[in-house]
């Protein structure tokens, strides 16, 4: 058994997955059954002054059948009192003393900051997140994303929070801003001990098309919301690995969005984030996703012989490079194998439309297309579309030209292959 | 047309293939891998865009999805119900290859198109009058088809039907658990609301209109009057009471109230789909004990295998190899079948002679064919009785087309379908000298 202890900026928790700040973590009670279900950590649903919040609240993207493959949410922070709040944590932690509990702030003043940074650690938190994130409602009253959209607005309070704080601070950064890493620096240089991210993404989940009215619709308006779930992980992976990767960013990484199951939380892992917050899984099919996100990154590294999260934490990162830098010279193409082929042609109108146009039907008949390989770019996307498990690969191809980047090519001259992709065949009709 | 009672012996069946949900049919709609020059297609007689109706299911534009069947295929309704789907689209379904339940396009396409009938979309209208008229003989699926496309080629058309009721054996011989006869009258009213579709029921051809009258009236003709009567057995006792033809008997029992509560013991002769529907509806009417007597073995008869391993798990009993030469008669009434056993070459084994019992008795051993009642036709070919056509179901006789059973000895309600279609396509050339593409 690896050991999946997980250490982010001080913060320890049994394993790496916390429950990110949002509704599955809006009461003590809550947070005690996730972490019997198995939960390392929770970062409980952001405290404030209690606002008021509207009925509806939710919007869910339906995809081929399945629902909530994306998501959105105008809720605001908690709308508890601070009191109940804070007496709650107090117990979690003495129910729970190693699974980490990290309270999410969001206030105004630094007075204010002040009094919920001594409430939560009096309660017994590990550490403190602020809630520089929050997309809608809250930054219209200058909280939220609109803090963390201001580097020197996000700098100035994160320095506030660490005058008043001895335990560890996260700062939650919002993805909707041009460059993530303006923004995880302003963090660092206000002595944030680490970051967390994505946030929400600012969205509008859809329109109800007989209504008239976007969704989730409150009666017969709705706003803008936070976008999350499986489909802004691409977007997450991104923003948390841009910033683990660059030489000047030194502090850990909480990575988050879009994260179901074991496989989406070790892709950030191995793209640098020390710990990964899950939300929106959670909220679909409840806290007991965790009993395979444990059993499954753990058979992972059993398997590969990793021990410990240290073994794996950022070991992508290396490989993350600008595109100037990728071997020019690489060559793979497709090859279809024939005998798991169901003859869908899926991949030869997708070739011919939306890539080069190298797959064919056989001239000699039957229903599995064939390959141009002289033509094929190797651009993947037959492989993509092809519905049978393993039956299209892309090959490497030796073309007897040693790797050259771009950069190498325009610096050193170095020769670059020749290009493919015909451009050339209509439709084919089929035999 | 005739109205049908109300109180009919095929309303104790209920839907062997259950209607989709919403979201059943959302689910399986998107799994369809949306093929390209899919197999299902070219599987389906009428050539429907399956593909592209599925599509249309799971993006949410049903109405757009029937209108895509409907193009192809105007009872498209009726064949969502009745066709061997197993044998043809969901046969061919690429998932098969990879051992996946194929698609179950019968149930998407009932899905459509019963939404269609149920809001009333109106999809077609018939095009501007030409001025020609086409005369149809026999109301059954073949001619509906071709009776729909020449109206909206804007042809003057007139159906002729021996019966009172249209749709043919839509209406009077499909298994009850696949269709009753009101939907399919349902989908003839629907078909007729295209306009201008004269219908001429209670007239036989050539009896009380002769082809010579037909042909001097209408600038063509299309044939679609299907097979004749039920063939019956010669021997012993032949004309006992309780002996019918199984078409015969299915149309009552689909048209009719009929008391089955006095027989105990049932004898469906024949290997074919009419033999294991009748055996299957015996059985649906709770008739104990039904048994399908075969001349053949379980792997010689032509009875789809889907359809009699159905028969089997709703307790059909059979008697492989055996011809009845004869049937017992006890007051009148039929009381047993005699059979002798025959060796595997379909020859009868002397001395093997036996009885089963038998108070009901039908022969599902074929129908008569009528392409005979079409022989004054100047250059017309008959073959077996059956009417020779081209691949555009043009006979030898400039003018006159024909399709379904007639031309084919008896297929699906798709094949009569794709016929009229093709042959109302062709008429259309003849009539304007257009290729309407």
């Amino acid at each position: 058994m690896a050991d999946l202890t997980s250490n982010t900026c001080g913060i320890i928790s049994p394993n790496p997955f916390w429950l990110a700040s949002a509704p599955p973590t809006n009461s003590g009670r809550q947070i005690m059954r996730a972490f019997e279900a198995g939960w390392g950590g929770a970062v409980w649903k952001t405290l404030g002054q209690p606002i008021q919040n509207v009925s509806s609240r939710f919007g869910g993207i339906q995809w081929k059948g399945n629902r909530g493959v994306g998501f959105n949410n105008i809720e605001l922070i908690t709308d508890r009192s601070l009191e109940a709040n804070f007496k709650e944590m107090a117990e979690v932690k003495r129910n729970f003393p190693n699974h980490a509990v990290i309270s999410s702030l969001m206030v105004e003043t630094k007075e204010e900051w002040k009094d919920v940074i001594k409430r939560s650690i009096d309660a017994g938190a590990d550490g403190l997140e602020l809630n520089f994130g929050c997309p809608h409602g809250m930054c219209e009253r200058g909280m939220g994303s609109a803090v963390g959209q201001e580097p020197a607005v996000n700098e100035q309070i994160t320095s506030w929070v660490k005058e008043y704080s001895s335990i560890p601070v996260l700062v939650k950064l919002t993805p909707n801003v041009a460059d993530i890493v303006p923004h995880g620096m302003a963090a660092q240089r206000g002595g944030a001990d680490g970051v967390s991210l994505i946030n929400t993404i600012k969205s509008i989940i859809g329109v109800d098309i007989d209504t008239f009215v976007p969704q989730p619709s409150v009666g017969n308006k709705s706003t803008n919301g936070g976008y999350c779930g499986v489909a802004v992980r691409p977007i997450a992976l991104h923003m948390a690995a841009s910033l683990a990767r660059h030489p000047e960013f030194n502090i850990p990484v909480s990575g988050i969005g879009g994260v179901t199951n074991w496989r989406d939380a070790l892709e950030f892992i191995l793209l640098g984030s020390s710990s990964v917050q899950v939300c929106t899984e959670v909220m679909l099919h409840g806290y007991r996703i965790v009993e395979d996100m444990i059993d499954g990154l753990n058979n992972y590294m059993d398997d590969r012989g990793f021990n410990t999260l240290d073994d794996i934490i950022g070991k992508a990162i290396p490989a993350y490079s600008n595109w100037g830098n990728l071997d020019i010279n690489f060559e793979t193409v497709a090859k279809i194998d024939e005998e798991k082929c169901i003859g869908c042609n899926r991949c030869m109108v997708a070739c011919h439309d939306g890539a080069h146009q190298c797959i064919h039907p056989n001239p000699l008949g039957g229903i599995i297309p064939i390959v141009d390989e002289s033509e094929c770019v190797g651009c993947n996307l037959c492989q993509i579309v092809c519905p049978v498990v393993d039956c299209i690969s892309m090959v490497e191809v030796d073309n007897g030209f040693p790797e050259a980047s771009w950069n190498d090519h325009m610096v050193n001259g170095v020769n670059i292959r020749p290009k493919k992709g015909s451009h050339g065949y209509d439709m084919p009709d089929m035999p | 047309m005739s109205k049908l009672p109300e109180d009919r012996t095929e309303n104790v069946f209920i839907d062997f293939k259950k209607p989709y949900t919403t979201s059943q049919a959302l689910a399986e709609a998107n799994r369809c891998l949306y093929c390209y020059d899919a197999p299902c297609i070219t599987a389906c007689p009428t050539s429907i865009d399956i593909p592209k109706f599925i599509r249309r299911i799971a993006n949410d534009n049903v109405r757009g999805s029937a209108q895509t069947i409907f193009e192809s295929n105007i009872l498209g309704m009726s064949c969502a119900r009745v066709c061997p789907v197993e044998t043809l689209c969901v046969g061919s379904c690429v998932y098969n290859e990879m051992d996946i339940p194929p698609i179950q396009i019968g149930k998407l396409q009932r899905f459509s198109t019963d939404r269609a009938f149920e809001k009333g979309w109106d999809y077609f209208e018939a095009g501007p009058d030409t001025g020609k008229k086409v005369a149809l003989i026999g109301g059954g699926p073949a001619s509906l088809s071709a009776a729909h496309r020449l109206r909206r080629f804007g042809h003057q058309v007139t159906i002729y039907e021996r019966d009172e009721l249209l749709g043919g054996l839509n209406t009077t011989g499909v298994a009850p658990y696949k269709m009753k006869a009101d939907a399919s009258l349902t989908e003839v009213e629907w078909i007729l609301s295209i306009g201008g579709i004269e219908v001429k029921t209670g007239v036989e051809v050539p009896k009380d209109i002769s082809w010579e009258e037909l042909r001097a009236e209408y600038d063509a003709i299309f044939v679609g009057f299907g097979l004749g009567k039920d063939s019956y057995l010669k021997g012993d006792n032949a004309e006992a009471s309780g002996i019918y033809g199984a078409v015969d008997y299915i149309a009552k029992m689909k048209l009719e109230q009929l008391d089955v509560s006095s027989v105990k013991h049932a004898v469906v002769v024949g290997g074919g789909n009419t033999a294991i529907d009748a055996v299957r509806e015996l059985l649906g009417v709770d008739i104990q004990n039904v048994t399908m007597v075969y001349r053949g073995g379980e792997h010689q008869m032509s009875g789809y295998v889907h359809e009699w391993a159905e028969a089997k798990k709703e307790n059909a009993q059979v008697s492989w190899r055996s011809q009845p030469v004869g049937f017992v008669e006890t007051d009148g009434a039929v009381s047993g079948l005699h059979c002798k056993k025959m060796d595997e070459h379909k020859k009868i084994i002397e001395g093997s002679d036996f009885e089963i019992p038998a108070d009901l008795v039908l022969l599902a051993i074929g129908q008569g064919k009528q392409g005979d009642l079409m022989s004054g036709l100047p250059g017309l070919e008959i073959e077996w009785g059956k009417v020779v056509v081209d691949e555009h179901g043009a006979t030898g006789c400039p003018g006159v087309y024909a399709g379904g059973d007639c031309i084919n000895g008896g297929k699906e309600v798709v094949n009569a379908t794709a016929d009229g279609d093709v042959a109302a396509q062709a008429i259309h050339t003849f009539l304007t000298g257009e290729n309407n593409g």
